[in-house]
């Protein structure tokens, strides 16, 4: 409706960088045809590096020596990092010189965005954005090949081959069902359709950018799973070496997810910020796979034990990354968030799908048997509570799995049904209250048992203090709901057990490892995010009233002041902006200015809210319709805590990123690699620098 | 691909999902309200692609908002009186809190079974490993080893 | 872990993929259907569209097989529906009863005197009010009763020839309506 109205209908003169004939400039370079190609050399240099890296040793050329298949597949892979670069750059070229020549810039593009949004607008469909997806791959890759140094030769050529083989059939995809460069010509718009005004927000340049980089970051641990399990040498120096990329994914995951959540709560008009749609499922489900597989890592590389397990979580992870692409993208599953349906490209990702993961599993199948480490635990060790939280993670994985996909089932079975929070909540609550619960009891646990004294000592310091600040809590917050309290209060247990433990180390004169930093901090983060949702689910407080300039209304303890309503111009949008003096109950005051637009291009009608961030609490305000008498229906919204979710998921992600830094990795590879054979060969597990009685990480 | 990114604008527009509605109610009680906004958020909206009637702009969400108030304030139903009403006319789809019924029961049932086989295994595993876990930990496999090695 | 269990995995993605798969051949995904099959037709009073201050109830529907058809002034694909609807006026025997769906009714008497009045009766239904009852979510929608006012049959969309010949016919050949064959000839007589 709106775009093909705007399509030929404006002659407008606006072509400053056409050249005098009328083509769009660029149209010498023929930049989309130079994008397109490269896309393709792309392509066969993956074939190359494919075929390189997993059949090298053996059947190009009659078997070259491991170190020349590592040379060439790095260079292979710096070459498609090279050409994917320029397929982008060359879209955003595009896009930045409004070539709406090109079909993907004319749907998705004005001469009235502003630039940064026309940058932004290159990952705002889907052929677009699946050409991010590429490049983010690459650089994954080059990151491999930049620290290639640390791992075996033969492994890391599996490595890059998998990963060859992965990005193959990415740009097989692209080029095959969703090609961003096809022109439309003779029919060339003389004006785009514009980006959905709700993509031109700064939400848009950062999230899906973030977002890929978790999911395809955990496209690294899976190669190096699927290739220890070809060299049948799977032990705790692989996970030692999939520790820190693991790490890394899940960071991005992390804050992809964050900022993602963060962008609907202010972007959506009524203050939720999380909704258990399937796009959001996708993006969680993988989330969940990486959040146990890096713990359980971390149990691999010290005890040698759970290989199975972890193999599996780094092979799911990935996996459902690929069947989060493929919910979002085929149309499978309604959703706001869904890409333009086309079942050409579902049946594509579909099969890809069980290619990849079907190979990935039957191998795990047959070779991820017979691993078993004969160490014990008892029920009081480090090895037991990362198996909860393996088995709750996993469950809570089953449980949104299943509520994702069961309305399929049940529509082919021609019922109609709906799984929405109440049922995911009612799940994934409780087993988040149990793992806080397990959480708060980590840090003194020792690997294989914890001598009770220790643990009778600790809980000592550590339960009272809890249940005094728990009972203050319940009164001063009055929580009208157990669950909220029970999240207070454990929430509280985590942060005192965890400050405690560090205090201590630190009071012991050892500086602790980055990699206990990166832990305490991420376990913290956790406590602040269930902490503010508990509360901000439940204790916020909204109303929906009409208001008439000069008149003034109660939010909870402040009052709300509507002075009226002016007109604004934007970029590419009119307003109408209304003006609310709130002023709280602890004697500040400030403006906040929510709008109702009208964006131009489109004629689309968004609303903004106004919003007044606080570490506390949020007030949110937002317009409804104009009503008689220069009234308007105003949405009013006090949210406490709500900027905690966010937060404690920043400090998690920071969490994991200060452990990937954490120089005992890099030491122990530099002598990895100095002892190479014999490092290569060992199974054993290799015991940290610094081993204090049970205390070390 | 034109047509499906057409497609794409108008079910977002149509629908609009940023919630430019804001309906001005009058409650008896400061519960009705409450009651009201929770159950707006529990009910789907059937036209829209996955939102519920609270977050719509959809005409026929609007009405269902309608519906909900009036029974709470002018026929005083209870909140599951409300649901079974809203069921009865719109089916199963509408609500997105499952029902449990004899059509519908997997939904529920396959989660608690995930979590009883989570519980069975933890609890297995533990009893495997804690039998192994002894004071004095010899590697018997290993040693047996190095004694043949040495001998 | 033993060697059955490790297989697990591959058969829940197996799973996935199958419903993945047939989740393709699911294309009416915004077509729900009616919980009120099988159910009879919901008690209701609305005014008459041409004379309002009569109030029409259930018992005006009853009696014979009767189409109910929401439509409105504002929805462009009930227009298309329109000449369908007045071509089973002229060939068949069911009821035809209108139900004007959030809509004015100045506009609906001028739609009807332009364009043709197919319906024995025309309800309005201004607030959609009527509609949650009968569980409806957009325009065009039918339904079709049988003689005792049961519920057995809805479409959401337009009625047009595939779906009356296809779907409707049938269900009027059972309830022995005389209702027009694929050239409008009237049969079942």
């Amino acid at each position: 409706m709106f775009a093909a109205g705007t399509f030929s209908n404006r002659s407008s003169n606006r072509s400053s960088n056409r050249s005098p004939d009328g083509s769009p400039a660029g149209r010498g370079l023929m930049l989309p045809e130079l994008g397109q190609f490269s896309l393709i050399l792309a392509g066969c240099l993956a074939m190359a590096g494919a075929a390189l890296g997993l059949l090298g040793h053996r059947f190009v050329f009659g078997g070259l020596s491991p170190a020349t298949v590592q040379q060439g597949v790095s260079s292979v892979v710096l070459g498609q990092f090279a050409f994917s670069l320029l397929a982008f750059v060359a879209l955003v070229t595009g896009f930045l010189q409004d070539d709406f020549s090109v079909d993907y810039i004319a749907g998705h593009s004005n001469s009235l965005l502003p630039w940064y949004y026309k940058i932004s607008a290159t990952w705002g469909g889907h052929e677009g954005s699946f050409l991010l997806w590429i490049l983010t791959m690459t650089l994954w890759m080059v990151a491999v090949v930049l620290r290639r140094v640390n791992y075996p030769v033969s492994l890391y050529n599996k490595v890059m081959g998998i990963l060859c083989l992965l990005n193959l059939g990415f740009l097989a995809f692209a080029l095959l069902t969703s090609n961003p460069f096809v022109r439309l010509v003779p029919f060339t718009p003389a004006e785009g359709a514009d980006l959905n005004p709700l993509l031109q927000d700064f939400g848009l340049i950062v999230h899906p950018p973030m977002l890929y980089a978790g999911y395809i970051g955990l496209a690294v641990p899976f190669a190096f799973a699927v290739a220890a399990m070809l060299e049948d040498r799977v032990d705790s120096t692989w996970a030692r070496w999939s520790r820190p990329w693991s790490n890394a994914a899940w960071a991005f995951l992390t804050l992809g997810i964050t900022l993602g959540s963060w962008w609907a709560y202010y972007e959506l008009g009524w203050g939720g910020w999380w909704f258990w749609d399937p796009s959001e499922n996708a993006s969680f489900m993988p989330w969940l796979a990486a959040t146990a597989l890096i713990h359980s890592l971390a149990v691999t590389e010290k005890r040698g034990t759970f290989k199975s397990w972890t193999l599996l979580l780094a092979i799911a992870g990935f996996s459902l990354s690929l069947l989060g692409g493929f919910i979002i993208r085929s149309g499978v599953l309604t959703s706001v968030h869904a890409f333009a349906v086309d079942p050409q490209r579902g049946v594509f990702i579909l099969i890809f799908l069980a290619v990849v993961v079907g190979s990935a599993l039957t191998l795990y199948a047959i070779r991820a048997g017979g691993h078993r480490a004969y160490v014990g635990f008892a029920l009081f060790s480090r090895e037991f509570f990362m198996l909860i939280n393996n088995v709750i993670l996993v469950v809570a994985l089953a449980v949104v799995l299943w509520g994702t996909l069961a309305p399929i089932g049940y529509q082919l079975a021609d019922q109609h049904i709906s799984i929405g929070p109440p049922f995911f909540d009612a799940f994934f609550v409780p087993l988040m209250l149990v793992l806080a619960l397990a959480l708060g009891l980590v840090p003194w646990l020792n690997w294989k048992r914890t001598p009770w004294p220790r643990l009778r000592a600790s809980l000592v310091r550590t339960v009272p203090g809890v249940l005094i600040a728990g009972v203050l809590v319940v009164y001063v917050i009055a929580p009208d709901r157990l669950v909220v309290a029970a999240a207070l209060i454990l929430s509280l247990w985590i942060v005192l057990s965890h400050g405690l433990n560090f205090y201590q180390r630190y009071r012991a004169g050892s500086w602790p490892p980055l990699a206990y930093w990166g832990m305490t901090l991420a376990h913290l983060g956790f406590a602040v995010t269930i902490s503010g949702v508990a509360v901000t689910a439940t204790q916020s407080i909204e109303e929906d009233v009409r208001m008439a300039p000069g008149e003034q209304v109660q939010l909870g303890k402040a009052t709300v002041n509507f002075t009226g309503v002016r007109e604004v111009q934007g970029p590419n949008y009119v307003a109408q902006q209304g003006v609310f003096i709130v002023s709280s109950a602890d004697g500040s005051t400030f403006i906040l200015r929510p709008e109702k637009r009208r964006y131009l291009a489109g004629g689309n009608i968004m609303t903004e809210a106004g919003i007044q961030a606080g570490l506390l609490a949020d007030t949110y305000i937002s317009m409804g319709e104009a009503l008689n008498q220069g009234a308007w229906a105003v949405r009013l919204h006090y949210k406490p805590l709500v900027r905690w979710v966010w937060l404690g998921a920043v400090l998690m992600a920071l969490g994991a990123g200060l452990a990937i830094f954490d120089p005992r990795y890099r030491r122990l590879r530099q002598r990895q690699t100095k002892d190479s054979p014999r490092a290569v060969h060992s199974s054993a597990t290799t015991h940290p620098p610094r081993a204090g009685k049970g205390q070390a990480v | 691909m034109k047509f499906a990114a057409v497609v794409f604008f108008w079910c977002v527009a149509g629908t609009a999902w940023s919630a430019g509605q804001v309906d001005v109610y009058h409650f008896d009680t400061p519960e009705q309200r409450k009651r009201y906004n929770t159950l707006i958020e529990e009910f789907r909206c059937p036209k829209c692609l996955n939102i519920n009637i609270a977050g719509s702009d959809a005409p026929i969400a609007k009405d269902l908002r309608a519906t909900v108030h009036r029974l709470i304030v002018q026929r005083g139903f209870s909140d599951q009186e409300i649901r079974d009403f809203l069921q009865a006319r719109y089916g199963d789809f509408v609500l997105y809190n499952p029902p449990f019924n004899a059509r519908t029961y997997l939904v529920w049932v396959i989660p608690f079974l995930l979590l009883f086989v989570g519980l069975i295994v933890l609890i297995g595993l533990l009893l495997r490993q804690r039998r192994k876990a002894s004071p004095v930990n010899l590697d018997v496999d290993a040693l047996e080893k190095l004694l043949d090695e040495k001998t | 872990m033993n060697r059955l269990s490790l297989l697990i995995p591959l058969a829940v993605f197996a799973l996935i993929l199958v419903i993945g798969y047939l989740g393709f051949s699911l294309d009416k995904r915004n077509e729900l259907p009616s919980a009120l099959i099988g159910q009879d037709f919901p008690e209701f009073s609305a005014p008459d569209l041409f004379s309002p201050d009569v109030v029409r109830t259930r018992a005006d529907l009853v009696g014979q097989p009767t189409l109910v058809n929401i439509w409105a002034t504002w929805c462009p694909t009930c227009k298309a529906e329109h000449e369908v609807l007045m071509q089973i006026a002229r060939t068949s025997e069911v009821a035809l009863v209108g139900v004007n769906y959030k809509d004015d009714r100045g506009l609906a008497l001028g739609w009807l005197a332009d364009y043709g009045n197919p319906y024995n009766l025309v309800l309005m239904d201004a607030d959609g009010g009527l509609g949650v009852e009968l569980g409806v979510y957009g325009a065009p929608e039918t339904f079709l009763l049988n003689r005792d006012g049961k519920v057995i049959y809805k479409r959401v969309g337009d009625v047009n020839m595939r779906v009356w010949q296809n779907e409707i016919a049938p269900l009027l050949q059972q309830l022995e309506v005389a209702h027009g064959g694929p050239g409008w000839e009237m049969v079942g007589r």
